[in-house]
């Protein structure tokens, strides 16, 4: 029976949940790394033991831990980061330019096809790629030096580039997203980039629909349709069907259209999932109800997912990275909270159930389906 | 030897317990110590210092002989019980946050 492995980033450590394919009891292993933030544990598709983990904090900086062993033990790699260059600056809140400074990695997405290639969003936002397992790091310059790299300006959580998404029938496309200034599209392996925000349109900018400046909170493919691209936007739940080029809104009938987290069904391609948030003020769910929201349609029409989650009194948040599905025939859905619990569900969301209640703040969940 | 007492979350991280203890190239300063404990526990790189600048990280802290020595230069000499390991080295994450 197939079994599948939930990789799990918390504000004090990292976690890894196991189950068989039933997805009903759990064996937890963890803390991983205890006391440190870890922003994102993610598994490479090539070899489902390689294990890449970002592992930071306050005082001691970057940290990257690789497993060879699915999660067992680990072992430091590299955690040199440097911007390629002198760095130039970008906007600062305060509207002055600010040098580029490394702060963390945010995000790792290991490539498709090679378990030592793994690419690295890091804030300040660059786009990093390894090829040696994380031991020496070197920056897609490209994006960083785009002629609008100046105009990028942090948002609330920092300049942090966050979402990396490899289009599997085309090795040379990466899309990349940086709140706030974007999405990217590079079609020659991360040399050149274009901005693609066509549109987004964003009430909390000069002007709403500039080629760049967008809060963008998360996007999510399904590998059966690269050029089809979902996107949680800061607020506005949008759409591509040309990669990028133009997008449209498909909030339809959601409460609110704020959010941070949005994923894909399995097995299909047009059934989506958003966790919807009162607003940017008010970070967690509206009416103290924490739903989740499926669309069998691409979008604009929402169902309200509620067995087995809190509807009173919960006032968690579910942030960018922090939901992710499995590949089995009942696809299942996984998504972890601020409160610390971890939800599951085995059935496409129609019933949900806490795998932990009590872990730190949970920062990233991604899921393996293993054989 | 020149004895270096490292934070808890530094020490899982080089996989020790208990102080290290490093045989150091006079002459013996903050240089000289991080860059032989570098040397044999590479997985601190960049943790205590920046890789770039070399530079302290802002949330650590170097104390010994019950002197905060963090902001001494870091070509000066160390005191002297810590050359002959009479003291330790001691690296310390500076008390903050939650």
């Amino acid at each position: 029976m197939s079994r599948v492995r939930v990789l799990v980033g918390t504000r004090k450590g990292a976690f890894v949940l196991t189950a068989d394919g039933k997805r009903d009891r759990w064996d937890v292993s963890g803390p991983h790394f205890p006391g440190w933030e870890i922003y994102h544990v993610n598994a490479s598709p090539a070899d489902p033991d390689r294990l890449y983990a970002s592992q930071s904090s306050g005082w001691f900086g970057q940290v990257l831990q690789r497993s060879d062993d699915g999660g067992v033990t680990w072992q430091p790699v590299g955690n040199e980061f440097a911007y390629d260059g002198v760095p130039d600056t970008h906007q600062w809140y305060d509207g002055t330019q600010h040098p580029w400074e490394f702060a963390r990695v945010w995000h790792l997405e290991p490539s498709l096809t090679d378990p030592d290639t793994v690419y690295a969003g890091v804030e300040d936002a660059a786009l990093f790629r390894s090829q040696d397992g994380g031991k020496t790091w070197r920056e897609l310059s490209g994006l960083r030096t785009h002629t609008t790299g100046p105009s990028w300006q942090p948002g609330a959580g920092g300049l942090c580039l966050h979402t990396i998404v490899l289009d599997p029938t085309r090795p040379e496309r990466i899309v990349v997203a940086i709140s706030a200034a974007g999405a990217f599209r590079s079609d020659d392996g991360g040399t050149t980039w274009q901005p693609i925000n066509r549109g987004l349109r964003s009430q909390g900018i000069p002007d709403p629909d500039a080629q760049v400046g967008h809060c963008v909170h998360r996007l999510a493919m399904h590998p059966s349709r690269p050029d089809v691209l979902f996107m949680q936007k800061h607020w506005d739940v949008m759409r591509t069907d040309d990669s990028g080029d133009s997008w449209r809104e498909v909030s339809g009938d959601l409460p609110t259209d704020f959010g941070f987290a949005i994923d894909v069904h399995a097995h299909e391609p047009e059934t989506i999932y958003v966790v919807p948030i009162k607003s940017d003020s008010e970070h967690f769910p509206p009416d103290g109800k924490l739903r989740v929201y499926r669309s069998r349609t691409g979008g604009n029409d929402w169902e309200a997912l509620t067995s087995g989650l809190p509807q009173q009194d919960c006032y968690v948040n579910v942030l960018r990275d922090a939901m992710a599905v499995d590949d089995l025939d009942s696809c299942g859905i996984y998504f972890g909270t601020t409160g610390g619990q971890v939800y599951a569900s085995a059935d496409a969301g129609d019933t949900w159930a806490p795998i932990v209640r009590d872990l730190p703040a949970v920062l990233s969940v991604e899921v393996q389906t293993l054989p | 030897m020149i004895r270096v007492v490292l934070p808890t979350h530094l020490r899982r991280l080089a996989q020790v317990d208990g102080e290290v203890q490093l045989q150091v190239e006079a002459p013996i300063t903050q240089a000289s110590v991080l860059d032989a404990l570098e040397a044999s526990y590479p997985a601190l790189r960049g943790t205590i210092r920046d890789h770039g600048t070399l530079r302290r990280r802002p949330f650590v802290r170097f104390f010994a002989c019950e002197e905060d020595l963090s902001h001494e230069p870091a070509d000066a000499p160390l005191p002297e019980d810590v050359v002959t390991g009479r003291e330790p080295f001691v690296v310390v994450g500076a008390m903050a946050g939650g």
